[in-house]
């Protein structure tokens, strides 16, 4: 286990623009984007659809490129980082290969990273008992649930033991129950791994219930209008949600979300 | 833009290869004549021979506007000024199947084409609907409509000729449109069987709902939803039917349309005739598609669907 | 006339059994969807030849299935020898040389946009041609030997494979390409192990395509001049004896060495792409 205290920054993002050129002219998507992860948080990104959340994720994995302002990974660049397998990253579709059973989808990283045969077979083995799906190695991705497939592309993202896990709305497809019992067990891999860990959602619930900072953000252009620090401690129930602290941080997420949209 | 630079670079490729293939022949005429030919003087000859290997574009472009000259009669429309203009037509079109140019035998291959075309749509589309209404039609037939397109229907292409002839069917049309109807069928049946089973059970039970009969469950939801699919198929079709009736022409003893050209052509020895065909039949071909094409989005916008 | 009516029984008859067949549940296994359109085709067959001899058809029309097959089996030798002329040296080797020729041209434009932009129209044009038509140019051009069936055939298989891999090597999802630039991969580990891979089922869409115009290219260019054998040189020569019991052994042997080919494309398309959701039942 991991020293989760440790509170250096990972991410650090600095008068972050990012504009994308449209047919329709350009379009801001981010906007002075001040940001700093310390290493072992788990950062919430919230707002509605075009604030930028996703987007800055997809920056932080170096699949976006900043107009202007600077983000170090690590203290490197995104991707530097990237090249040093400093992140997985978590789509919200399991996104696995149909034509590969599910060790196989989870070798793939180590494939193209170059590991060895055995330590694949080992790493793979780990993850999938991380993830709980342990004896699914040698299914096809299409006989499992839908939870276990996006399952199975968490534990895909894990295998290479990246410090920082980004996860894209990777339960927003899943049904309340479903999303419930994986929202615990992100917790529980959270707490076991202590990975960095960035999470893109647009529920209130999931991101106070998950978080130790909430980030709200707003669109048009793509901003960050608070940032929450949770007060709430790290083992944490699901019944932890009825509780007065955790009304009360939802509530400044709504109010923060409402006032991003009165500003347009 | 792209497809200009290949297209041109694709002229440019076409260029080189005639002179290289047709230089044998020069080389060979200058042995036996003992002279020696620099290759300077070796390219331009390369140009216009009468029998190339392969003529360059712009020969092949002469021939075949000299086919669609000769045979469009525009002159005589021209020529014909003081005359009324139905006269002139009459003409006109009298000129075109007297001095069966290009025109003319495109013409014949278009007819042919068109036969089938209809006969391929028709049959495909009924067949579709028995096999989507029919367990015991979609269980029986299915199968063979699939090997029915692995058999090389060229193969039966000379009988059926053949056959009809000794049936008393003197016409070609006939034959030919079978052979055509049977390569167009088949993507008119594939995608109606797919867009009539399209609707989802939730648009049926809406209908059951309704208390809907099965006619009214195919007019109002089945055939409707099949209609996108059915203009998809058109292209393939249209262009399988043009194969079909080219094919049907070139069993000896054809004269007429674009297949029997590129067989007499090939038999006399006539390179540039087999080359003249061969883009009028691509010509035909492009218009067909583009013809098809329009009808389809025709047809769309009238369906609201966006194009 | 008896034989016509007693082949109209039988026909009556198996459709019938048909009928009872797809409404029970044999129906839903292997065997029942083996066995309905066996019967069918069987029926034809009677069907056939009870028409041939009811109506006591010519033979230089239509001759019976029975005539046909005894034709079959007596000109054996030289119905392989055609066999072999035709599909084996001129449809085979022309079907691989031209699917091969058409993936390496859709790999090695596969960086390139601009190439792509500009080939793909005129190869999705050009494969809407009458590609036929080019049968007696390449005759001219390789002669009569088997050499010049399989250039036809190349042409003609060409384009359709070329404008099926290049929309197969686009078919991957964006999110997957995303995942793999996550991992640092190269040009060539997505092309292999992501891009490939997703486009096979567009690849089998085209060899199935493929591997009937092999057959048609490679017989329609006997028509233009061919040795003195092969099956489109029989078929013309048969057809011009009214030897339509030959014939149609001919075409008995290309429906079949078509079905074969299409049923062997199609059994390694199951075992390639069992993933594919078309695949999956």
């Amino acid at each position: 286990m991991k020293d989760t205290t440790n509170s250096a920054p990972v991410i650090e993002a600095k008068g972050l623009n990012l504009v994308f050129q449209t047919a329709d002219g350009p379009v801001q998507a981010l906007k002075d984007v001040n940001l700093t992860i310390n290493r072992g948080e788990f950062v919430s990104f919230i707002g509605p659809s075009g604030c930028g959340k996703t987007t800055f994720l997809r920056a932080i994995a170096a699949l976006e490129h900043p107009t202007s302002g600077t983000l170090t990974v690590n203290g490197m660049t995104p991707d530097e980082a990237r090249r040093k397998r400093a992140y997985g990253y978590v789509f919200q579709a399991a996104g696995l290969y149909p034509w590969r059973t599910i060790a196989g989808n989870i070798k793939l990283p180590l494939e193209i990273m170059g590991f060895d045969r055995a330590e694949q077979d080992r790493r793979v083995a780990q993850v999938l008992d991380l993830v709980e799906l342990s004896g699914f190695g040698k299914k096809f991705p299409w006989q499992l649930s839908g939870g276990m497939q996006q399952r199975a592309s968490i534990a895909r993202a894990l295998a290479f033991d990246a410090d920082i896990l980004l996860m894209d709305e990777p339960f927003g497809a899943l049904d309340e129950i479903v999303r419930d019992r994986l929202n615990e067990e992100t917790l529980k891999l959270w707490a076991r791994t202590g990975k960095t860990i960035g999470f893109v959602t647009h529920s209130i619930p999931e991101a106070v219930y998950l978080s130790t900072k909430i980030v709200v953000m707003s669109p048009r252009p793509g901003r960050i209008t608070d940032v929450i620090d949770s007060p709430l401690p790290k083992e944490r129930p699901l019944e932890i949600r009825d509780s007065r602290e955790f009304i009360e941080i939802a509530h400044r997420v709504r109010e923060g979300l409402r006032a991003g949209h009165h500003e347009e | 833009m792209p497809v200009l630079t290949v297209l041109g670079l694709i002229l440019v490729i076409w260029y080189a290869a005639s002179v290289w293939m047709n230089s044998t022949w020069v080389y060979d005429q200058a042995e036996r004549a003992g002279t020696m030919v620099s290759f300077a003087e070796m390219v331009p000859q390369t140009m216009t021979q009468e029998r190339p290997l392969l003529p360059p574009p712009h020969q092949v472009g002469a021939e075949l506007w000299e086919g669609l000259r000769l045979g469009s009669g525009y002159e005589v429309f021209l020529q014909s000024a003081d005359q009324p203009i139905l006269d002139r037509l009459q003409a006109t079109l009298d000129h075109v199947f007297s001095k069966k140019g290009l025109v003319y035998h495109g013409y014949v291959t278009f007819k042919g084409t068109m036969m089938g075309f209809g006969l391929g749509i028709l049959f495909g589309s009924l067949l579709a609907m028995a096999i989507v209404r029919f367990r015991v039609m979609d269980m029986s037939v299915m199968p063979w409509a699939i090997i029915s397109q692995t058999i090389p229907i060229v193969a039966l292409a000379p009988m059926i000729i053949t056959v009809s002839s000794q049936m008393g069917l003197t016409d070609r049309d006939v034959p030919k449109a079978v052979i055509s109807a049977y390569l167009s069928f088949f993507p008119v049946l594939v995608s109606m069987v797919k867009g009539l089973r399209s609707p989802d059970q939730m648009q049926l039970d809406l209908l059951k709902t309704y208390g809907a009969g099965e006619g009214a469950v195919f007019l109002k939801l089945r055939l409707p939803a099949s209609m996108p699919y059915f203009f998809a198929s058109l292209k393939v079709a249209v262009a399988a039917s043009l194969v079909g009736t080219i094919v049907g022409e070139l069993p000896t003893g054809a004269i007429e349309g674009l297949g029997a050209r590129m067989l007499i052509g090939s038999q006399f020895g006539e390179p540039l005739i087999m080359w003249a065909a061969l883009f009028a039949a691509a010509i035909l071909a492009g218009l067909l598609i583009v013809a098809v094409g329009i009808v389809e989005r025709l047809a769309r916008k009238r369906m609201g669907v966006p194009a | 006339m008896s034989a016509l009516l007693f082949a109209l029984l039988v026909w009556l008859a198996a459709w019938a059994l048909n009928v009872w067949l797809a409404g029970s549940p044999v129906a839903k296994t292997r065997f029942g969807k083996a066995l309905v359109p066996l019967i069918f085709g069987a029926t034809l067959l009677v069907l056939w030849e009870g028409l041939v001899r009811g109506l006591g058809i010519a033979p230089v029309i239509l001759p019976a299935p029975s005539a046909i097959a005894a034709k079959i089996a007596t000109s054996l030798p030289m119905l392989w020898q055609d066999f072999a002329q035709t599909i084996l040296k001129g449809a085979i080797p022309g079907f691989l040389i031209g699917s091969g020729a058409a993936f390496l041209t859709a790999v090695a434009i596969d960086r390139s946009p601009f190439l792509q932009r500009g080939l793909l129209p005129i190869g999705n044009f050009v494969a809407a041609l009458p590609i036929v038509g080019l049968a007696p140019i390449l005759v001219m051009w390789f002669g009569f030997g088997w050499e010049s069936k399989a250039a036809v055939v190349v042409v003609m298989v060409f384009f359709p494979m070329l404008v099926n891999i290049v929309a197969g090597l686009q078919a991957s999802e964006r999110m997957q390409r995303d995942l793999m630039a996550t991992w640092g991969a190269s040009y060539l580990q997505t092309l292999v192990k992501l891009r490939l891979p997703a486009a096979l089922p567009f690849v089998f869409n085209g060899l199935k395509i493929a591997s009937t115009l092999a057959l048609i290219g490679a017989i329609v260019a006997e028509f233009f001049g061919s040795p003195t054998f092969g099956m489109g040189f029989r078929i013309s020569t048969e057809v011009g004896r009214l030897g339509l019991d030959m014939v149609w052994a001919e075409i008995a042997v290309a429906a079949l060495a078509g079905s074969l080919l299409y049923g062997i494309v199609a059994l390694i398309e199951r075992w390639m792409t069992f993933w594919h959701p078309s695949q999956r039942h």
